[in-house]
Formats: C-alpha cells, structure tokens, sequence
C-alpha cells in the first residue's frame, strides 16, 4: 500500500464513524420523504430539533464526560429533579423565574462538582458515584413532592410557546408556516459553544487528552483532576438546563419524568461517532446521534402500524451497528500499525528505505 | 495461640466476606437499636415471619442476580441488561401459559404449557440473552458496558413487543408459588439457594472459578497459560443471563403479572452495587466470592427494609440509599487498605 493512496482515508479515517451516522441521517430522511407525504413537510425537519431540545443539551453535556472517559448516569435524576424544583419553586406567586433559573443551574452545577470530586479525589468509580448520584436526585424530587406539580408562569410559557417563524419560508402576514421555538435556540447556542470549547480551549483539548491516556495527560502536566470534576460540574450544568427545558416543554415538574434518559443520552453520544472509552469523538458527531434518533421516531410515527416499542430496538441495534463500526476500525487501525512493525513490505515506489528504517 | 487457629482467623479476616459481613451487621445493629423488637420471628400457619424473613424475601432477586453478576464482574465486564432479561423472560413466562392474552383463562391449574417446559424454554431463552452478551464481548471485542448497554435498551422493546404492551396477570398456581409459596421459610429463598450451589460447585469444585480469576486478573498472560479468555468470559455472561432470567421468573412469580416496563427496573443497578459490596472489584475483575455477592444483596435490602422499619417515609429511601451507598463505597476503598496494611504489619511484627 503506497503512501499516496493511503494517505486520503487515514487523513479522514476519523470522521467515518460521525460520516456514517450523517448518512444513516440522510438516508433515512430521503426514505421517509419518499414513502410519506406527511414528511415531506419543512415542519417534520424543525420538529427534529423542536421535539428533544432538552435531549440534546443533555447529550452535548455527557458528550464531555465520555470524552474524557468517564461515565454519568445521573443525568435523568438531575433534569427530573430540576424540574421538580423549579415547579416548586415558581408555585404560587413564588420566585422571580430568572432567578429560578440561575438557581438551578447552580444547583445542578453544585451536583455535578460533588460528583466530580467523589471520582476525582475520592477515587470512587464513575459508574457507581454517579449511580449513587441518580438515586440521590431522584429521591429528593420525591422529597419535594409526590405528585406532578404543573407550572404556570409567564416566562415559562412565553419560553414555551413563542414561535419563531423561518424567514422565507412562512408567511409574515398571516404568522403561519415552518417555525421554531426559543429552545431550539438555545440548543443551538449550547452546540456551538459546546464546539468551541472543545476544539479551540485547552480545556477541550485537556479532555480529549484525559480520554486518550490518563497517565499520559498527567505527565504532560495537564491539570488532570481539575478538569475532571469541571467536565461533571459541566455535565451538571447541562443535565439542569435540559431540565429548565423540559419542564418549559411539558409545562410540570415531577420525579418520575426523564426515566431511562441516560441510556437515550448515551446511545446518541455512540451514535454519534464518539468512543465509549474516551479520546475520540466529536460534539457535532451528537447532534447527528440525537437527529438520528429522532427521525427513527418520526418514521415510526409515520408508519402508524409498527408499535412505538419498536424505537427503543432500533436505537439499540444501531448503537450496535455503530459500536461494531468503531470497534472494527480501532482493530484494523492498531493491526496496521503491528504489521508495518513485523514485515518488510515492498515498496513500489518512493525512496527505498534508510538501512536503519528497514525491520 | 497455635500457628492453626491464628492463621484460619486470619484468613477469614482477610478474606472478601469480612466487610459485607460487618455492614450487614452494622445496619442490624442500627436497627436493633431503633426498634428493640426488630428480630421478632413469628411461626403462623407453619410459616416464619419477621424483619429478617422479609429481608431475605424481598432480596431474592437481587441475591440471584448477584450471583451471575459477580462471575461476570470477575472476568473484568459488566451486565447491564439483567433488568431487561428478567422482563424477557416473564413476558415469555406469561406468554407459555396462556398464549392468547385475551382469553386470559381465570383457573388456577390451567396452563398451556406445563411448568417444566415453561421453566426450560425461559431459562434458555434468558441463557441465549447471555450469550448474545457474551458473544458480544468475548468475540466482538465490544466494550462490555457498550454490549451489555445495547440488550439492556432493545430488550425492554423486545419484551414489550412479546406482550404486546399488556400486562398479563398470571392465575397459574404453580407458578406463583415460585415467588409466593413458603415451605417454612419463602420458597424464593430454596431457589436462591439450589441456583447459588449449582454455580459455587461449577467454580469452586471445578477449575472454572480459578480461569475466571485468571482472566480477570491478568487476560493476556492466561492466554499464554492456555485458559480460553474467550470461552471463560462467554460461560460468564450465560451465567448472568441465567440467572436473570431464574430471578424475572421469581420477581413476575411474586407480583403474578408479567409486567415489562417495570419488572427488573433498574434493578440492575442494585446487582452490579452487591457484587462491589461483595468485594469483587468493578471494572478489574480477578478475585470473587459468591457468597460475599449475595451478602452483599442482603445488605442492600437490608438497608431498604431498615429504612421502612423505622418509619422513613417511602420517598425519601431512595435518596438514603444513595448516601448510603457512597458512604459504603469510601469506606471499602480506604478501610481495606488501612486493615490489610495495620494486619501485615502486625503480622511482621509478630514473627
């Protein structure tokens, strides 16, 4: 295999696992779009982003996390628990909602540190910290109370149901066609900041490098367990701001609301394109994860026939298709790198090797 | 004191059932204090009753998926579908007795399928689970929180896809006795017991128990011992999905219904936190103990039952368990370093 030809796919190798998800995307879209009317609708696309805005958020924030190679499975407790709180508090003619908002975001922030540290310095393992970190959360929500407290409030509402109509495309006069909602863009301004810090702050790259070899970060001096607990106190932030959104969707609060939707949140994470253990991975890559998932469900909707079970199946077996993706190139990839060490391979063109290069 | 006895103590001391065993002492202790009568057993109709019965009752299907859950934690994994097999195999539990749901026959004696097959075609539907799993892992090289996190979401799915989203409630009396019956002590408890022997005689009276060990520990250099990694890790994970689907069988038994959407509900948490409790550690694997296992499913629910006991309202259990658990967590990590540390001291001290 000569350099020349090799050089384009394993320039670009890292994006096939985001590249396949963004064709499955198309792909699936293209195939709705043809065997349903219905779908053909600019609408059905904005309601991608206008269904989950609080599944993104929360994606973008795990995102983090299991790029460092850590894990958090506290997220569904910290956005129920959010959205019970606020309820809570905005009952009645209660705190001023801005405030409301500030107050949970630090409180989910104040989670996501204690978690951190509990890994960080108390060396307790991800995986059960943040469990703890879930039963904790959603006992208090029941702490706060048992049934669902609706919310009547109108920031929330104006949050809620302000539509933002697509300049060209709707109708100004008579305020009808394609919209937005206010969430959709604040997920779009948590992404973009989200890319940001990822890719142009040493924070970001602190977290690639924690993912990709601990030690190894250490030693280069890089302030390994500050930026740990950062990423969780980040996580925390983002599962709280998917709460505020979510209880501005569903207009309530009550515990038993985000069941599951850490294992949701992190099949998208997968889907994605970013790797389980850390390193690899890239925000965008989530964002096509969370389309991705739901236009499954737009399908399945669509269809009527097949039963809405069928959504938690297919997001399984895809998050299989996708691990199985990534898994394959990592084995071909370390194979490669093995093989060139072990055997000689003839050159067919280029310099002939230094005497010293030769194995 | 005799080289004998100091070194059987010593050996106890050191070994995985010591701090289980303390916990689970310390929250009886807890209790006794709080509630003087805490211990009280009952005899009715021939049946025991009491705080501790229902500790060992309630904890059944954690203490069975403790079981399988240390043997695949050993071998360095993880399985997080348990909850979800459990409703598999109610829901195909349900389904063997009366597979039309709308006739929903009222008899207690009737069933389609006798409780011999229906135990044989849903042990082995839950063993096949684990293979899937294990195939996963041991073959595909998957990540296995990754592997195990796939069957875990499809499986609620595919069990509620079997049901077609109803909850069967089950008549057969038979079958509830799995989960309700009481031969002296609750009938889930000799389930509990006949599962935890089968698999203490398959690795500890057999080499099996060692190559878990070895591949947890060290992977590569059993390789070059000649113990199969693959093989190992495979009958682990069929293991767990075995004894998943005992315990979905044992938990939709108790409540006689098959209901997909909770049965098994996070319970998989609960199994992964008994088996650290157990001492077998998470993520690295090596050494385990399946009697610390159940130990450490007993102290878990004994921290539930504690809980309701002494009267804390239903709600806030949930948050004290968290605490609870990270409390018990710190203290595994930091005491057994200290103990092992201030015992091989003495130890040298000695000689």
């Amino acid at each position: 295999m000569t350099d020349r030809s090799s050089s384009a796919w394993v320039r670009y190798q890292r994006f096939a696992p985001m590249g396949a998800t963004i064709l499955l995307f198309c792909l699936a879209y293209a195939y709705g779009a043809i065997a349903y009317e219905g779908m053909r609708d600019p609408q059905v696309f904005l309601n991608l982003f206008r269904a989950a805005p609080f599944l993104l958020i929360s994606a973008i924030g795990m995102t983090f996390v299991i790029l460092s190679g850590g894990i958090d499975l506290s997220v569904g407790g910290v956005v129920a628990l959010t959205t019970v709180a606020s309820a809570a508090l905005l009952r009645g003619n209660g705190m001023d909602p801005w405030l409301v908002i500030v107050v949970m975001l630090l409180m989910g922030m104040a989670f996501g540190a204690t978690m951190g540290i509990l890994i960080t310095y108390l060396k307790v393992q991800p995986f059960i910290a943040t469990l703890a970190g879930l039963w904790v959360a959603r006992g208090l929500c029941f702490w706060i109370s048992d049934d669902a407290i609706a919310i009547d409030n109108r920031l929330w509402d104006v949050l809620g149901q302000t539509k933002l109509l697509i300049p060209g495309l709707a109708d100004p006069v008579t305020k009808q066609g394609p919209f937005i909602s206010i969430l959709v863009v604040v997920e779009f301004v948590v992404l973009f900041a989200a890319i940001f810090v990822a890719h142009y702050k040493g924070f970001g790259r602190t977290v690639y490098a924690i993912g990709g070899n601990e030690a190894s970060a250490r030693l280069m001096g890089l302030r390994v367990n500050r930026t740990k607990v950062l990423v969780y106190t980040l996580n925390g932030f983002c599962s709280a701001l998917a709460g505020i959104a979510l209880s501005i969707d569903v207009s309530s609060g009550h515990g038993l609301y985000a069941m599951g939707l850490e294992l949701t949140v992190i099949g998208a994470v997968v889907i994605g394109g970013t790797l389980l253990t850390g390193g690899s991975g890239y925000v965008i890559g989530t964002l096509f994860g969370v389309l991705v998932i739901g236009v499954i469900q737009t399908l399945i909707q669509f269809n009527g026939s097949l039963s809405s079970w069928w959504t938690p199946i297919v997001v399984g077996g895809l998050t299989l298709v996708f691990i199985g993706v990534q898994s394959f190139l990592m084995a071909r990839r370390t194979k490669r790198a093995t093989s060139r060490r072990r055997t000689a391979q003839p050159r067919t063109t280029g310099d002939p090797p230094l005497p010293e290069q030769a194995t | 004191m005799t080289v004998a006895r100091s070194s059987r103590l010593h050996r106890f001391a050191e070994s995985k059932l010591v701090f289980p065993l303390i916990v689970l002492a310390a929250i009886l202790l807890f209790d006794l204090l709080f509630d003087p009568d805490f211990f009280g057993l009952q005899v009715i109709d021939g049946h025991l009753y009491g705080n501790l019965i229902d500790i060992l009752r309630n904890g059944a299907t954690v203490m069975l998926l403790a079981i399988g859950m240390t043997l695949v934690v050993a071998t360095g994994g993880v399985d997080l579908s348990v909850g979800a097999v459990m409703a598999i195999s109610a829901s195909i539990a349900a389904l063997l007795i009366d597979p039309d749901f709308k006739a929903l026959t009222h008899d207690p004696t009737m069933s389609v399928t006798p409780l011999w097959l229906i135990f044989v075609v849903t042990l082995t539907v839950a063993t096949l689970c684990g293979l899937w799993n294990g195939v996963l892992v041991a073959y595909g090289g998957i990540q296995p929180m990754v592997a195990t996190l796939i069957l875990m979401i499809a499986g609620r799915g595919i069990a509620q896809l079997i049901t077609e989203s109803v909850r069967i409630q089950i008549f057969y009396e038979p079958y509830a006795f799995l989960g309700n019956g009481w031969v002296i002590l609750p009938f889930s408890l000799f389930i509990v017991a006949v599962v935890f022997t089968i698999f203490w005689l398959l690795t500890r009276r057999t080499s099996l128990g060692m190559f878990i060990e070895a591949v947890g520990i060290n992977a590569r250099s059993s390789f070059y011992s000649g113990v199969d990694e693959k093989r190992v890790k495979l009958f682990a994970y069929m293991a767990c999905g075995f004894c998943a689907g005992m315990a979905g069988l044992v938990a939709s038994s108790n409540i006689r219904t098959s209901d997909a959407n909770n049965i098994g509900l996070n319970l998989e948490l609960d199994a992964i936190l008994a088996v650290v409790i157990g001492g077998t550690a998470l993520g690295a694997g090596g050494r385990f103990s399946l009697f610390a296992g159940i130990i450490g499913a007993l102290v878990i629910q004994a921290i539930t039952t504690s809980m309701y006991a002494i009267g804390v309202p239903a709600n806030a259990l949930l948050t004290i368990k968290g605490i609870v658990v990270i409390i018990v967590i710190l203290l595994l990590s930091d005491q057994v370093r200290g103990f092992i540390r201030r015992a091989a001291s003495r130890q040298v001290r000695s000689t």
